[in-house]
């Protein structure tokens, strides 16, 4: 037993109200340069939907993920290492940028300078790559928001699968969720796999899954890889860029730009412990649907005295193991199980995981279209949803899905019980294979979600790998050697040299 | 004229050689955030699959083609029993179809690279230049076979490899093998020394790059550790950063602790 500590996310999508609050804040400080104008480190889509960029979850077309072979063994599902050396010249399985969307950008200053006419002077669309007029947007980041478009393009959502389709179209006007996404920072990440450099690693202090900068070579495999098309190519820079998971803020103690900008409060970021030594194993699981349950068997109980001493031999620091006695990620995914991670068939073991909605099932009991068990709706009656997010989330198995919608409505008939009857009633609770207790901590962390409650972040040992006394003066964060960016803004005659980074309203 | 062949084919070579080494390793050193290969397939996929395919195969017979054959000692040839005419015939048929294949494939890119609007808007002028100056410089290699076909038994091919072997082996006068070639010949040298000569200020840096060793790295994650030296200094004894503070100078200033 190897025991590593891991900073993971839930997202409880019960509370997303699909604001891009995450995205936008995200966008600001990671994304918005020359190059990565069509990289969104955090999205959010709309589901049923292809999502960004189109499709991604149709691993028949993209090839991301690991696939299991006919000798028990994974490997990158875009293949051995032979096969991605020999597609390094031109990589089959990389989508072009009309995947994700040209970037664009509009004539704004056109409506200052437009000369006096009959027409209403306009800002038109041009794109960020060529400089180049764009007569019409055909995709964005965010096209099917709310969703948008027709159904028949909606409906290539892999997600379907096993779901009647035209019986779905029935349910349209009940069944929609938001589903905000970010890099899964996996225990088994396929990026890292198919990187020929050798660039892109896990840190074994918090499971952050990162790219060198430097010793990235452009030759673009991760983003074929990642079966959650979360490595973006940055086309000016010819370096892949990804979710950093803010680790310089993560490393303070702080949560994540998109966490901490989070309006529905639904993100939560705490320790989990892992057995590094059986991640193989897990991940090579022969039946999809037993992934999940092996993802959660490498997790470790941080209350575990056998644990807690195998965690320090390993070099765990004190106040992580402290930390991960409190975990909100902890509770949510092993206590309660009311988190999964999102498709676990793509054996990566990812460590973003979600609460599913239940705002498709209260619509529809709404609306009268399901069963009533008692007073709770009956979850199981509502076959679509619970299909669908199945596929979602737990690589087709409805039965951990379908206790975890439970146990969110016996949280609210316990709630309601209590503070509108005024009576503490066990029942509920014991029905969905909880106590009282449980379901008050479940609400203190679910329903009111308090900031420490949502946070449980031990900050990072720095001293432990860096020296601050050569760090003093130094620059933060460059693209150059320390302090300089390689560059000079003077030549050996004194002119001025060209600015290298070009605006595309320059050159057009 | 001599004194002109000399600097061109003696001195020259030389010239290239010092800035390829030294500029790859300080760019290396220094730069290895513009290290990269400057792919473009994000932003245009078409032309590129066949055009990238045919040119890079092409181009590593070609140079792999150019290395054995210029550098190989004349005498393991012999060894061999591989006779000169033999060799140029070879040379001439391998090349020939390697050549075919990589010009039509770098032409694919060239059309791709000065047309697409795309690729053309986020070109540098380097990577423009290079292309250019490969596609000359492949134009000008699949013409000398035509002058190879009037001398079939090889003596020319000699001479360069006795140019070549002679340069290596830091014998500048080599020069004289060269200089009653034909021109195609030369112009072709030329070019060629000059690609080395530019290759640490292009994107050709990735050549250094080749992930061969991919092959062989064992399983596929890679974790880092936050201790500064790595496994190896925990292989190797050293007390780990963990357990120990850095020693200081003492004369730094002391921690008031009160503070």
């Amino acid at each position: 037993m190897k025991i590593r500590a891991q900073i993971a996310m839930v997202l409880n999508l019960d509370k997303c109200i699909g604001c891009h609050t995450c995205s936008v804040t995200c966008k600001n400080v990671w994304t918005n340069r020359e190059g990565v104008e069509y990289a969104w480190f955090n999205n959010v889509e709309t589901k049923p939907g292809v999502g960004y960029p189109r499709e991604w979850e149709n691993q028949e077309k993209w090839n991301g993920g690991w696939r299991r072979k006919k000798n028990g063994r994974i490997e990158p599902r875009i293949g051995a290492k032979w096969r991605v050396l020999a597609n390094i010249f031109a990589n089959p399985d990389l989508p072009e940028i009309d995947d994700y969307y040209e970037p664009f950008t509009f004539d704004y200053e056109h409506l200052h300078t437009a000369r006096e006419s009959k027409a209403f002077p306009t800002a038109r669309p041009r794109s960020a790559i060529s400089g180049q007029r764009m007569q019409k947007i055909e995709w964005g980041p965010n096209w099917e928001e709310i969703l948008g478009g027709e159904f028949e393009k909606r409906a290539r959502d892999v997600n379907f699968e096993a779901v009647q389709k035209d019986i779905y179209g029935q349910f349209e006007n009940t069944f929609m969720m938001y589903l905000p996404r970010l890099c899964e920072h996996c225990l088994n990440p396929a990026c890292a796999a198919s990187c020929p450099s050798g660039a892109i690693y896990k840190r074994e202090e918090d499971g952050i899954v990162l790219i060198d900068q430097d010793k990235c070579r452009g030759w673009r495999m991760c983003v074929s890889g990642c079966p959650y098309k979360k490595i973006y190519y940055n086309w000016s820079s010819g370096k892949s860029e990804k979710c950093i998971f803010c680790y310089p803020r993560i490393e303070a103690g702080q949560p994540t730009v998109c966490s901490e900008t989070c309006v529905g409060r639904i993100r939560y970021l705490g320790v989990l412990l892992y057995d590094a030594d059986r991640i193989e194993a897990a991940a090579s699981v022969p039946d999809e649907k037993d992934l999940y349950q092996a993802q959660l068997d490498l997790f470790l109980d941080p209350s575990d005295p056998a644990v807690i001493a195998q965690a320090r031999a390993d070099g765990v620091p004190e106040a992580w193991l402290e930390a991960a006695r409190h975990s909100p990620v902890w509770k949510m995914a092993m206590e309660w199980k009311v988190a999964f991670p999102l498709h676990p068939e793509y054996r990566t073991l990812p460590m973003v995981w979600y609460v599913p909605p239940l705002s498709p099932i209260q619509s529809a009991a709404a609306a009268g279209k399901m069963g009533v068990n008692g007073d709770m709706p009956d979850v199981r009656s509502l076959r679509i949803p619970l299909r669908y997010l199945a596929n979602l989330l737990t690589a087709g198995d409805e039965e951990p899905v379908a206790l975890a919608l439970e146990r969110m409505l016996a949280m609210r008939g316990y709630m309601r019980a209590k503070t509108v009857d005024g009576r503490l009633d066990e029942r509920i609770a014991a029905e969905v294979g909880l106590t009282g207790a449980a379901i008050e901590d479940m609400y203190q962390v679910m329903a009111i979600a308090n900031y420490e409650d949502r946070f449980v972040i031990p900050t990072a040992h720095r001293e432990w790998s860096e020296d601050a006394y050569d760090l003093r003066g130094s620059c933060g964060f460059s693209f150059g050697n320390g302090c300089s960016s390689g560059n000079t803004q003077t030549n050996l005659f004194g002119t001025r040299q060209t600015p290298k980074a070009r605006n595309p309203m320059e050159v057009a | 004229m001599s004194a002109l062949n000399s600097a061109l084919f003696g001195w020259y070579p030389y010239l290239c050689l010092t800035v390829f080494l030294l500029g790859s390793l300080i760019r290396f050193d220094r730069e290895q955030y513009t290290w990269k290969t400057g792919s473009s397939q994000l932003l245009r996929r078409r032309q590129l699959r066949l055009g990238s395919n045919l040119f890079h195969v092409g181009i590593l017979v070609i140079f792999a083609g150019h290395a054995v054959g210029l550098l190989t000692p004349i005498w393991v040839f012999d060894m061999l029993g591989v006779s000169h005419s033999f060799k140029q015939g070879l040379a001439i048929t391998a090349g020939g179809i390697a050549g075919v294949a990589c010009f039509i494939g770098i032409s694919l890119l060239a059309h791709r690279r000065l047309f697409d609007p795309r690729i053309r808007a986020t070109s540098s002028f380097g990577d423009t230049a290079i292309l250019l100056i490969l596609w000359v410089q492949l134009t000008l290699g699949l013409s000398t076979i035509f002058v190879s076909l009037g001398h079939m038994d090889g003596h020319e091919m000699v001479k360069f490899m006795n140019w070549a072997q002679g340069i290596i082996t830091l014998q500048p006068s080599a020069a004289a093998y060269v200089s009653d070639v034909n021109p195609i010949f030369k112009a072709h040298l030329l070019l060629g020394m000059t690609i080395f000569l530019v290759f640490p200020f292009t994107r050709l840096v990735h050549v250094w790059s080749a992930p061969v060793w991919y092959l062989g790295r064992p399983g596929y994650q890679v974790v880092r550790t936050r201790f500064a030296g790595g496994a190896r200094a925990a292989r190797s004894g050293a007390p780990k950063p963990a357990f120990t503070p850095a020693v200081r100078p003492t004369h730094v200033m002391p921690v008031n602790p009160a503070e």
